[in-house]
This record gives C-alpha cells, sequence and structure tokens, in this order.
C-alpha cells in the first residue's frame, strides 16, 4: 500500500511570534522554520506502517516555497522514501492545499494519505477534512491510535469527552494528535542518505490547480497583552484577594 | 441572509459552546435557524426552541446520523447549504471534524475557530497559538465557520419559542463506522462550560497526586479539573483534560495553574480568563507574566493549605 504524508514548513514552535508594524503578518524573516511538530507525527507513523510491512511507499508532500524542500528532506532523513514538492510563493490556504494533495493522491494511487490536524501557523485544522471530502474517503481526524488490518483502518480518536474509535473503510485520510507516538530523529548516516533521495517538484498548473486564495487578510493584530500582577505572600492572602479584591470565589 | 447552526448536545442536553456558536451567528443581524442531528434525539429539539434568537429548528432523527460521524454529518450540511448564506458550529470536536468537510464539498475556504464577527464577510481569528489576531475577508459567496466558543458569551437557554421542522435523510454512503469510545466520567462541570477551572502540570508528579490535592481544591470551588500537555503525555489524567493550543480553549472567570510553566502552547488555551492564579516553585516561570496573583512555593505545601482555607 503506497501512503501520502504531508509535511509544511513553518516557524518553529519555540519561536515567540512577532507581529509585523504594518499589520501585514507576522515577522518571517531570519526566523527559524521546521517541519510542523504534528506532520513529525504523522511521518513517523507511516514509518512504523512501513515498518510492519504495511505499507510499501512512502511519499512526504509538502506545498509551499522552494525552501520547502528542506522540510521533505527532513521527512526524508526520517525514513520516507520520497518527495514530491508542489511549488508556490502564494500562501496557501487548507482548500487549495486539498485540491493539490488530492491530485497527487491519485497520481501515486496512495491508499491512505496521513496528515498533522492541525498547523502551528495558521491553527486551521482542516486540510486533512477537505482532502478527505475531495476524495471522497472516510476520515479519522485527531489519531491517537491507529490500526491497519484487512482493508479497514481503526482509528482511535481525542474527542471532547475522552476516546472514540472508528473503522474507516480504506483508501482514507488521518490526521495524527499529539499521542500518536513520539517521532524518531533522524541518525547522521539517515540524513546523509536522505540526500539521494529523490523529490519530484511540480506547480499547481501542472495539477490543474487554482490556488487563489479566497480569504484576504485585512490585518494582523497583536492580541490584547496581559500584564502580571503581583506576587502574593501566603495562601491566606491570595484566598482574602480572589474573596475580596477579585470577587471571583 | 439566513444562518445555520449545528447545536452540539448529549444525553444531558445543549452545551453550552453550542449557544456561543448561536451567539456569534446573532451578531450578524439575519434570521438563525439551528440543526439537531443524531438518533433518538428525544426532548433536544424543544429545548433547542427555547433557546432566544433562533426562529426554526431543524430535526434530522435517523440512525445514519448516530455518534457525529463527520462524513453524514457533512453530507446533510452540503444538502440544507443552499438555503443559508453562513454555516456555524462551536469549535468542538464534531464541529472541527464535519464543517471542514462539508466547506471543502462545497469549494469553500472553511473559517475555523473564529473569535469575533466584524461583517457578513469579515471576521477575526486567532493564528500563532492566539500570539496574533488575523481579520479576514472571505469572497466565497457562502460561509462556513466554526467558533471559538470562550470568545462570545453564550446566549442564554431560555426565553426563545422556535418552531420545530423535522427533516428527512436519504441516500447518505457509511464510509466509516463507530465502534466505541472511553469517555471520562466526572461529576464536574464542563472545562469549556466551567466558572472555575484548577489545572495541574507536569509538577503534579503523578495522577494520584491529582486525586489527592488538586481534586480537594477543585471541590471546594465547585470548579473543573484541567491540565497541561506535559501532565496528559505523562499520564497523570486523561488527553480530554488538555488546555492550550491543540487542546481545550478556556475563558473561565478564574484559571488556576499549579507546577505548570506556562509555555506558549498552553497559555493558547488560558491567558483570556478573568483572573489568573499561578502557583509554582520557580519564581521565573512564564506563568507568572500572565497571572494576576503569583504564589511561588512548593504545591504539595501550597494546595493543603488552599484547601483549608477556602
Ligand atoms: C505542537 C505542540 C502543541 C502543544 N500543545 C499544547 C497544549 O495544547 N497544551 C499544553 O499545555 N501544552 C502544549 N504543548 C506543550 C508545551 O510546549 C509544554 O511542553 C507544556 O505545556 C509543558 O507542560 P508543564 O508546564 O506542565 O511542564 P513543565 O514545562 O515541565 O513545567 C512544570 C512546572 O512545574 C513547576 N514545579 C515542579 N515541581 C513543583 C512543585 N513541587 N511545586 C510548584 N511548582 C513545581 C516547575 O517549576 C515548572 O514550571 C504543545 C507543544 C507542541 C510542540
Ligand atoms: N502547505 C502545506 N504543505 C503540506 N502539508 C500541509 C500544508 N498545509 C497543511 N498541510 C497539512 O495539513 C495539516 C493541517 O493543516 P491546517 O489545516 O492548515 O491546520 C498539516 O499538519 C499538514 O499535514
Amino acid at each position: 500500500m503506497k501512503l501520502l504524508v504531508a509535511v509544511k514548513r513553518v516557524v518553529d514552535y519555540n519561536v515567540k511570534v512577532r507581529v509585523k508594524s504594518d499589520k501585514t503578518g507576522v515577522e518571517t524573516a531570519g526566523v527559524k522554520m521546521s517541519m510542523n511538530p504534528f506532520d513529525e507525527i504523522a511521518v513517523e507513523e507511516a514509518i512504523r506502517l512501513k515498518e510492519k510491512g504495511i505499507a510499501t511507499e512512502i511519499v512526504a508532500v509538502s506545498i509551499g516555497v522552494t525552501q520547502a524542500q528542506e522540510t521533505i528532506r527532513t521527512a526524508l532523513a526520517m525514513g520516507a522514501d520520497r518527495g514530491v514538492l508542489v511549488e508556490t510563493d502564494v500562501a496557501v490556504e487548507p482548500l487549495a492545499v486539498a485540491k493539490l494533495l488530492k491530485a497527487v493522491a491519485e497520481k501515486e494511487g496512495a491508499e491512505l494519505v496521513i496528515l498533522g490536524k492541525q498547523a502551528i501557523d495558521d491553527d486551521m485544522n482542516a486540510t486533512g477534512q477537505m482532502l478527505a471530502a475531495l476524495l471522497g474517503w472516510p476520515q479519522g481526524t485527531f489519531a491517537s491510535k491507529v490500526e491497519i488490518a484487512a482493508g479497514k483502518a481503526t482509528v482511535t480518536r481525542e474527542v471532547d469527552g475522552g476516546l472514540e474509535t472508528l473503522e474507516l473503510n480504506l483508501p482514507a485520510v488521518i490526521t495524527a494528535d499529539l499521542r500518536l507516538n513520539e517521532p524518531r530523529y533522524a541518525s547522521l548516516p539517515n540524513i546523509m542518505k536522505a540526500r539521494k533521495k529523490p523529490i519530484d517538484i511540480l506547480k499547481p498548473a501542472d495539477l490543474n490547480v487554482d490556488v487563489t486564495p479566497r480569504l484576504t487578510i485585512i490585518s494582523v493584530a497583536e492580541p490584547p497583552g496581559r500584564k502580571a500582577g503581583i506576587k502574593v505572600a501566603d495562601v491566606a492572602t491570595l484566598v482574602d484577594k480572589l474573596r475580596n479584591e477579585a470577587k471571583v470565589i | 441572509m439566513t444562518s445555520l447552526v449545528i447545536l452540539d448536545f448529549d444525553a444531558t442536553g445543549i452545551k453550552q459552546p453550542a449557544r456561543s456558536a448561536v451567539a456569534a451567528a446573532a451578531k450578524l443581524g439575519g434570521e438563525v435557524h439551528a440543526l439537531i442531528s443524531g438518533a433518538n434525539v428525544g426532548d433536544i429539539p424543544a429545548a433547542a426552541a427555547k433557546i432566544p434568537g433562533l426562529t426554526k429548528i431543524l430535526v434530522a432523527d435517523d440512525a445514519a446520523l448516530t455518534h457525529e460521524l463527520a462524513e453524514t454529518t457533512a453530507a446533510l450540511i452540503v444538502a440544507l447549504a443552499p438555503g443559508y448564506s453562513h454555516i456555524f458550529q462551536a469549535a468542538s470536536a464534531a464541529g472541527k471534524n464535519a464543517i471542514p468537510r462539508a466547506a471543502a464539498l462545497l469549494d469553500v475556504q472553511v473559517l475555523s475557530d473564529i473569535s469575533d464577527v466584524i461583517d457578513a464577510d469579515t471576521f477575526v481569528r486567532p493564528i500563532y497559538a492566539g500570539n496574533a489576531l488575523a481579520t479576514v475577508k472571505s469572497s466565497d459567496s457562502k460561509k462556513l465557520l466554526t467558533v471559538r466558543a470562550s470568545s462570545f458569551d453564550p446566549v442564554p437557554a431560555e426565553g426563545g419559542s422556535a418552531t420545530i421542522e423535522t427533516i428527512t435523510v436519504s441516500g447518505i454512503e457509511q464510509k466509516s463506522k463507530y465502534l466505541g469510545s472511553e469517555l471520562s466520567k466526572s461529576e464536574r462541570p464542563e472545562l469549556t462550560a466551567a466558572k472555575i477551572i484548577v489545572s495541574g502540570g507536569r509538577g503534579m508528579q503523578n495522577g494520584e497526586n491529582f486525586t489527592k490535592l488538586i481534586d480537594p481544591v477543585a471541590d471546594k470551588l465547585g470548579a473543573a479539573v484541567g491540565a497541561s500537555r506535559a501532565a496528559v503525555d505523562a499520564g497523570y489524567v486523561p488527553n480530554d483534560y488538555q488546555v492550550g493550543q491543540t487542546g481545550k480553549i478556556v475563558a473561565p472567570q478564574l484559571y488556576i495553574a499549579i507546577g505548570i510553566s506556562g509555555a506558549i502552547q498552553h497559555l493558547a488555551g488560558m491567558k483570556d480568563s478573568k483572573v489568573i492564579v499561578a502557583i509554582n516553585k520557580d519564581e521565573d516561570a512564564p506563568i507568572f507574566q500572565v497571572a494576576d496573583y503569583g504564589l511561588v512555593g512548593d504545591l504539595f505545601t501550597i494546595l493543603p493549605e488552599l484547601e483549608k482555607a477556602l
């Protein structure tokens, strides 16, 4: 079974992002970029499926600027077999990404696509669901456990009240939540090997997809700040403040 | 301009975040209808009809709609979409699952987790773990949105009188099957509806300490119990306790963070709380930068004292 994983290049999760003074976006110049943390989990899951003999080939797909190749290289160093970059300078939205991923999935004949549940830059939490819709496949979102057998995926999902388990007919789309696995670090020999693994580069037009954004950013602003309050000396003072000053208990 | 709100509910009734979604829809100023979709919905539609601001409740009661499967809910939304300019649902697990799927079927870019409504095309949504607020204008002719419940005061549960209309569902193909769930049982208020939340982090050291030290404080305050990702990952408490960028987004009257350092991903889920208390032995922990009241010290001595003082 051929498997696709979607990997997005995002501002590293440790970076404290700053809003640009002209309010057009956040500062990305000179900022550390990394693979979206949820996508590392998706790649790890794909590799485990290959190690179990369930997946035969793993194709890591990214949509974005030329430098997104680095993100694909990271996936290759972890253990993916090949890469596909759909190169564009447009700030692509989940709907466009889903259309491009659909085209790649069909071209590759993939039977399972694993994505992260959420990109930590746009916080959309939408691409996997949109891709599943466009392909007409079932979806197992926010997965914390995945088992594949006999043409079906059994997916345990993190939902509001706890956990829920679904059985999906393959082909299917799965999105990875934090507790699905702990992604491995790429070893040095694997990083070297990854340099020789192929990355195909396509343009959205090659896949006949219009990536024109549907959303226009009017402004990006800093959220109202919160000031540090006071330190209290002891429990008695704390309880007194909560009762008589803040009046919340 | 008529909006449809998909209402989240369970056996105990309509969820509070659903009433926040109604508040978001009401802000547009047009007529607002609501959808109850499920199997054996009982008196939920009657409860929905009492929500002020709603004029019509659509009821889809069918075995195919049980367990809020995204495939079936999205198909239903698509069938109803021609009648509506805006379709809302709370950014609940169910909303985040079904609304983007329906949006793609309608060739619409979904607007996830909106925190404000500016006009019929323009909305505010937090990005980068809430470190920036983007105001975005949609050029799609129809909008599908999920609503950050903590950003909209819920409309009341009573006072309205909507009409109830039953709709029939047909030809929904089942591609996934519900096998079961493991829901955490708790007598406490739900995190997303609680007025007070007591949260523990890695500093709690284990699950027993949650039971021994946090539960009694939460009991005294009638509070919900939350946690950081570190506490959930370590297995101290179930996954649904997680507060943060990728967990629950909460804004209670009082949030007490205990043994939580205050990583941006955690702050993303609680920094809109009215009053924040931090208890941490490290006086430089970032959580103190957002706390109204900070208490530096060992939680193992502070929590029993706090329980007694309440
Ligand atoms: C993609 C991604 C998504 C994430 N999403 C979330 C999310 O939704 N929610 C979330 O919470 N995190 C999230 N995280 C994780 C986040 O970055 C932090 O790792 C996590 O919040 C840390 O949890 P913590 O504060 O409990 O642990 P730590 O950072 O280890 O802090 C423990 C604190 O306890 C204090 N302490 C220890 N012992 C005592 C004692 N005896 N008395 C008093 N204080 C004590 C310490 O001083 C310290 O400040 C995410 C991370 C990533 C990469
Ligand atoms: N530009 C992109 N390139 C590759 N994968 C993407 C891209 N955008 C989104 N994804 C995938 O979709 C997931 C969810 O993203 P989002 O819907 O934007 O929160 C991410 O974790 C990725 O797996």
